[in-house]
């Protein structure tokens, strides 16, 4: 990376199960430090200020986006994206009905989608359709009209 | 002469809801879209944008930003080839390469907010930046316009002096006005004298953007060869690369595309934006170079539809026939000529038999970006216009707004507003499916204290396109096959390719695997647009599957010593004509082709008329509080003729997500301009599209009415579930509140100011 930044901050951190030790420029989101240092571009960038939720990833099992939060501030922190819902035994449960229900077409919002709604599930694990919307309306689609996203979430909830 | 087919109804493949080959890699993150894709010695390219709406370059230094650490190429407008006047067909509109190089970087004038006037290659996007802030450029600023009224003014500022207008057909010079067309049928006047109903009414709708959420993007390597080498978010590779060689007057066998993975594009990623812009900064530095545009930059400088102002007058007899029309449709191009004026023209008229109608269109320069198409580009402006003009002339009138469309719906031999006879459609098909509809059978329901609900429906249109595209297969041992289509895959199209495939050769979806081919893999493939694809490609893919069965018939022959001629294929089992219990299926004979000649590949190519007329309508049921104006959509169904659905998941997704756009096209989105020109909410914070909190679930009816110009009956259907939405809307508001808002967005606020 740059080679004129002005400080790096060392960084331990865990993501998606696996411990990183990072030296990140001061200045750098985390999705810059997921996206460019790690390599996990699964995490997209679609507005970098906050709004679209394309860039969702979960600290400390609380969502937010990683737009908005510096790589230096997840020391200490476990860190979990849409790379890591999948296991050897197969698809996250949220993987596997956004396929069956169709719920993407172009797929830049799905990883957020699928952390954020991971985070419903994991504390909620039967909410209402009003709470999905809810829950979801940091998340911007704008290929689906939201209805089979809903859908696939219901699908997974008890 | 043009192939026609029967509708068949035994598909075993079409028809089914397989998952999506591409869903695994776009579930788990994998998959790389334009953003994601890394080089070795990647550097960053960002634009230097100009502050103004419309100025005078007087002077621009880079030195400075050219002496920051890590900077490794500064080019201006000075750096760009000199594109002549050209116009090219891009299949969803034209582009002229020397206004489309004129967007991508200014030359001695700023033309819209964000116009770019440098550009900066350097280690990572933060030292680019840094280096961005350090140019100096020197302003001249001009008085700007950014609405149609304003900018056809004779004292108007003129923002291309250069520009010669057409004017029904003369030359026009100084002038804002890119072109005006006329399409006149029938005698107007004297239809509208002995009309015993006439409304004319006055519509103004502003501009709004495509919101695709992953934004535009390029990477670029200009190599030692002098070969271009493009990895883009693209809806179309072959497009893209021609608009690339143009503006860089390059031969197009110099540039080579490759389209990642899309994150949306409706309409809006088939222009370039920052592909030659980042391969002049390659040749610069001699290093790939990325570029990923910031969302303000996405608002401000690609892509809006146009905004509009529509006057529309029509007429009808005593017994509720329409009689005559006239529209008079002012349409904002941005800062280059554009506007969709045409397909306006073709759509406003399209759901009804009109005997005599007539339509004006201007396509009109302001100080806004250049609009790009938008899912039907034109259509969901002229649907807002006519359709709520026809449930105003119901009102007036006493008339049944469901039954005035039904006695008045165009069918086979309508003529449409520019002329074209419709040969068979299914808008009368879509009216009954309405008429009988859970939705329009269910009563609205009462409106808690505070709120009041209300109905509105509307149609909509759109013409589908054909066009050019080629696909590639090749078996594999066991029994599988590779297909390579050139359609980028915006939505799951990859799938429905290959179900094509599957359904001719008697296979699973999942033992076709499909590719999306970069310019050098497949032939020549016009963009993912104009609801072409299923049908173009599909019907490419048909073709490709056919001739490999020609193919295998050859090795078919060899096998049992006969006749090709002898050889018949049935439901995936060549059979011997001669003796009818000598089969052997696809899957064994793919085994055997190693002793029978060797690789069996085919190939299909196709350059089409259209994709077949597509005709929607669609029901909104609205409650609004009448305190605050605060709505809500509280049920919606949208009933189209999709011909033959081939994935029925991904064409109801496909209504779902333009009935979606309409709705936030209708309620809230739109571009604030302020004074000097600039847009006041380029976030989507301020933008404000819809989320899922502010909607329902999305009702679809699939009225399907094969397309007899396709194998299997698709028809076109992306695009014409934007159409009715805006005027679905708004007559429900109309039919909730008692009065009508004549102006998008129909927010709270204008809810407001008509409920005073």
């Amino acid at each position: 990376m740059t080679t004129n930044s002005p400080s790096k901050v060392h960084v331990t951190t865990t993501i998606n199960g696996q411990q990183h030790e990072l030296l990140v420029p001061g200045y750098m989101s985390l999705l810059d430090t997921l996206r460019e240092l790690i390599g996990l571009t699964g995490t997209k960038e679609g507005c970098l200020d906050g709004n679209c939720g394309a860039c969702t990833v979960s600290v400390d099992g609380r969502i937010v986006d990683s737009c908005l939060v510096l790589g230096a501030e997840v020391n200490g922190k476990v860190v979990e994206t849409v790379e890591g819902m999948a296991t050897p035994e197969g698809l996250h449960p949220l993987q596997q009905a956004f396929l069956e229900e169709a719920a993407l077409q172009c797929g830049i919002c799905t990883p957020g989608f699928l952390v954020a709604a991971k985070g419903l599930l994991d504390n909620e694990p039967s909410p209402t359709e009003g709470r999905i919307r809810h829950w979801l309306a940091g998340n911007l689609c704008r290929c689906t009209g939201y209805d089979k996203i809903v859908r696939a979430v219901q699908k997974v909830s008890d | 002469m043009v192939a026609t087919f029967e509708p068949k109804t035994d598909y075993k493949v079409v028809g089914t809801r397989p998952i999506r080959h591409d869903g695994y890699d776009k579930v788990t993150g994998r998959a790389i879209y334009g953003g994601d894709v890394k080089l070795p010695g990647l550097i960053w390219g960002v634009m230097v944008r100009s502050p103004h709406a419309h100025a005078n370059i007087k002077s621009i230094d880079t030195s400075a930003a050219e002496a920051v650490e890590g900077v490794f190429a500064v080019i201006t407008g000075a750096d760009m080839p000199k594109a002549p006047s050209k116009l090219v067909d891009l299949g969803e509109g034209n582009i002229n390469f020397k206004w489309a190089s004129n967007k991508l970087m200014a030359d001695s004038k700023v033309l819209y907010k964000g116009h770019p006037v440098a550009a900066i290659a350097a280690t990572d996007r933060y030292v680019a930046e840094e280096a961005a802030r350090k140019v100096v450029v020197e302003y001249e600023v001009l008085e700007s316009v950014t609405n149609v009224v304003d900018a056809l003014k004779p004292d108007a500022p003129i923002i291309l002096p250069d520009m010669v207008g057409d004017d029904l057909g003369e030359d026009v010079t100084n002038t804002n006005m890119a072109a005006h067309v006329r399409h006149e049928f029938g005698d107007v006047e004297g239809a509208f004298a002995s009309a015993a109903h006439v409304v004319e009414r006055e519509y103004n709708m502003q501009m709004v953007h495509q919101g695709y959420i992953e934004p535009q993007n390029a990477t670029a390597v200009w190599d030692e060869e002098d070969r271009i080498k493009i990895w883009t978010s693209t809806q179309g590779a072959f497009p893209a690369r021609t608009q690339i060689a143009g503006i860089l007057q390059v031969d197009v066998s110099r540039v080579k595309v490759t389209p990642t993975e899309i994150g949306g594009g409706f309409g809006g990623k088939i222009p370039v934006y920052f592909e030659p812009i980042a391969a002049i900064l390659s040749k610069k530095s001699q290093r790939p170079v990325k570029m990923i545009m910031e969302r303000t930059a996405v608002f401000e400088t690609t892509g809006p539809t146009p905004g509009a102002r529509m006057v529309v007058k029509l007429g009808a007899d005593a017994n509720g026939k329409l009689t005559a029309a006239t529209s008079d449709i002012w349409f904002e191009a941005g800062a280059n000529p554009g506007a969709f004026i045409g397909p306006a023209a073709m759509c406003i008229y399209a759901p009804y038999e009109i005997a005599n109608t007539r339509i004006d269109g201007w396509d009109v320069l302001v100080n806004k970006p250049k609009v790009a198409p938008y899912r039907a580009p034109g259509s969901p402006q002229v649907a807002y216009a006519m359709e709520s003009a026809v449930n105003e002339l119901c009102e007036d009138a006493g008339w049944d707004p469901l039954q005035f469309r039904i006695d008045n719906a165009s069918k086979e031999g309508t003529r449409r507003g520019d002329g074209v006879l419709f040969s068979k459609i299914g808008m009368e098909e879509v009216l009954q499916a309405t008429k009988e509809s859970d939705h329009w059978n269910s009563p609205l329901g009462d409106a808690p204290a505070g709120k009041a609900r209300g109905r509105g429906i509307a149609n909509g249109y759109w013409f589908n396109i054909g066009l050019k595209s080629s696909a590639n297969l090749a078996v594999n041992s066991d029994g599988t096959v590779q297909l390579t289509e050139g359609s980028t895959d915006i939505g799951g199209s990859r799938t429905s390719m290959a179900m094509h495939v599957a359904e001719v050769l008697g296979i699973g979806a999942h033992d076709v695997r499909p590719t999306v081919g970069d310019t050098e893999s497949i032939g020549y493939t016009d963009v993912t647009g104009g609801s072409r694809t299923t049908y173009a490609t599909g019907y490419a893919c048909w073709l490709a599957a056919n001739n490999l069965v020609d193919v295998l018939k050859d090795r078919v022959a060899v096998l049992w010593d006969i006749d090709k001629d002898d050889v018949d294929f049935n439901d995936g089992k060549f059979i011997s004509k001669a003796e009818a219990q000598k089969s052997i299926g696809f899957k064994e004979l793919a085994g055997k082709l190693d002793d029978l000649g060797g690789p069996a590949n085919s190939t299909g190519s196709v350059d089409l008329e259209s994709a077949g007329d597509g005709f929607g309508t669609h029901i909104a049921d609205i409650e609004i509080d009448l305190e605050t104006g605060k709505s809500d959509i509280i049920r919606y169904t949208a009933i189209q003729d999709v011909g033959t659905a081939i994935h029925p998941a991904y064409v109801e997704g496909q209504l779902q997500g333009g009935a979606v756009q309409g709705i936030g096209w209708a309620l809230n989105e739109e571009y604030f301009m302020k004074d000097d020109g600039s847009m006041a909410n380029s976030s989507f914070l301020d933008y404000r599209m819809p989320t899922a909190l502010d909607l329902p679930m999305i009702e679809t009816v699939l009225v399907e009415v094969p397309n007899p110009l396709h194998p299997y009956g698709v028809r076109g259907v992306g695009e014409t579930p934007i159409c009715p939405p805006i005027p679905a809307v708004a007559n429900s508001i109309a039919n909730a509140i008692g009065k009508r808002l004549y102006s998008t967005p129909m927010n709270a606020g204008s809810i407001l100011k008509a409920l005073k």
